[in-house]
């Protein structure tokens, strides 16, 4: 097996006077796909942003690439595309302009490849209309169109599945599928009902977790 | 899982810093023009503000010559206040402003992006305004001249200052008050020069050394102020 190249160790988050977790360790190893499930308000959004670094309130270790992931912060963002509950669509501009201002930030792109990725998550006829306009399904697409065109090992997608039609459901399980192969990490939450070969699930629940394989 | 796990391979391309910034600035101007009376709204409010001075305290030339530039200069600090709130409340909500922190470029200068449109969409227009509505408080050319001027180089001040306010109220439900209590006092010694210089001119006096000292509040934000709102977007996005 492959180094981790994400890793938490003795991870510990409380909110309030209550502990999410504690003691709590992750590995990210390329090529495969991680599940955190538990009940609503285990954590698992949390978790994801800690391990996304958007939060910063918690005590234990993130590793990038085996080293702290603070002294390697623009690697580390250079090489994770987070998508959260709120999918950072902007509802005043186009689905195209929308696209383009998340990709070209990161890696720039032709028009024609943008157009394409949005073509290929079924926004046909729909390039040049404001978000505000589409559907919620429609905007998760949008956001999910940035899998598409992703030259980002490491995914981490906060309830990606979300308003999405059942053929969007099966489109973004095959990408999950192909992005593992092809060398990728996935660490996804989803109420839906996942299920992918020699996926990893990481269980929260009730203050303790474990780890699963 | 395949026994032998495949490769993986690191994200190879660096975007120059000054390109995120040209595109953060484009992204903002263009969702700003299309809704239209956000960017209206400050403008109209310092338009009102002035005219209820002549209307509530006295029409007389003579005091409104006096009192002219403090009312213009008030009254474009109020109405940058009212538009700070909306500086990361949208990109909060759709969740651009998550998708930013996770930009590989530095915070700070993406953050330095959005201020700087926040000084074109809101700033610059009530520089362009100011020379109307010098002419309606009967300011003579040469004040207008200086007030203008003035503004220019203190407008954006205020959005730089405004914006770790409101990157601090982020997180509050209530944060439109909160952050004008915070703000108003740091914005007190752009005031008091703004005024000053033309003041100074208006009495013949040599107004250069006002002038240098707002410019050097000016290069203290662009170099100071960034840093502490990308400081307090981190943690109010940690605690949301």
């Amino acid at each position: 097996m492959s180094e981790p190249m994400l890793k938490a160790v003795n991870l510990q988050c409380e909110r309030g006077d209550r502990i999410l977790f504690q003691g709590l360790d992750v590995s990210i190893v390329p090529g495969t796909v991680t599940r955190v499930e538990g009940p609503n308000g285990a954590g698992k959004t949390t978790l994801l942003r800690i391990l996304a670094g958007l939060n910063d309130s918690y005590s234990g270790e993130v590793l990038w690439c085996g080293e702290p992931r603070a002294w390697h912060r623009e690697a580390f963002h250079r090489n994770l595309l987070y998508i959260g509950h709120r999918p950072g669509i902007k509802p005043l501009l186009t689905p195209l302009e929308n696209l383009r201002s998340l990709t070209s930030v990161r890696r720039p792109l032709s028009d024609e490849s943008l157009c394409q990725a949005l073509d290929g998550t079924g926004l046909h006829g729909y390039h040049h209309a404001q978000c505000r306009s589409l559907s919620a399904g429609q905007q998760r697409r949008v956001a999910l169109a940035r899998l598409l065109v992703s030259d980002e090992p490491l995914w981490i997608l906060d309830e990606a599945f979300t308003a999405l039609d059942y053929h969007g459901v099966a489109g973004l399980e095959q990408l999950l599928s192909d992005h593992a192969a092809s060398g990728g990490a996935v660490v996804i939450t989803t109420h839906h009902d996942l299920d992918l070969p020699g996926m990893h699930r990481l269980r929260l629940g009730a203050g303790e977790a474990s780890h699963e394989l | 899982m395949n026994s032998e796990a495949p490769e993986m391979t690191l994200a190879a391309v660096r975007v120059p810093v000054w390109r995120a910034m040209a595109a953060i600035i484009r992204r903002d101007l263009r969702a700003s023009l299309r809704q239209r009376q956000d960017l209206l709204n400050p403008l109209l409010f310092f338009f009102m503000v002035v005219t209820l001075f002549p209307l509530g305290v006295s029409p007389e030339v003579s005091f409104l010559q006096q009192a002219g530039t403090g009312i213009l200069w008030v009254a474009a600090l109020l109405s940058t206040l009212l538009s700070l709130d909306h500086l990361f409340r949208h990109d909060f909500d759709d969740g651009t402003l998550e998708q930013m922190m996770l930009q590989p470029q530095p915070l700070f200068l993406l953050v330095l992006a959005k201020s700087l449109a926040h000084w074109l969409l809101t700033g610059l227009p009530l520089v362009m305004l100011a020379p109307v509505l010098g002419i309606m408080l009967h300011l003579d050319g040469n004040s207008i001249g200086i007030l203008c001027l003035t503004l220019l180089i203190g407008t954006p001040v205020l959005s730089l200052i405004g914006a770790i306010g409101a990157a601090l109220t982020l997180g509050l439900r209530a944060g439109g008050v909160l952050l004008s209590l915070l703000i108003i006092p740091l914005y007190i010694p752009v005031l008091i020069f703004g005024t000053g210089t033309v003041a100074a001119a208006s009495n013949g006096a040599p107004v250069g050394g006002y002038l240098a000292l707002m410019m050097a509040f000016l290069v203290l934000a662009v170099t100071l102020a960034p840093f502490a709102s990308a400081a307090a977007l981190k943690i109010s996005l940690s605690n949301s």
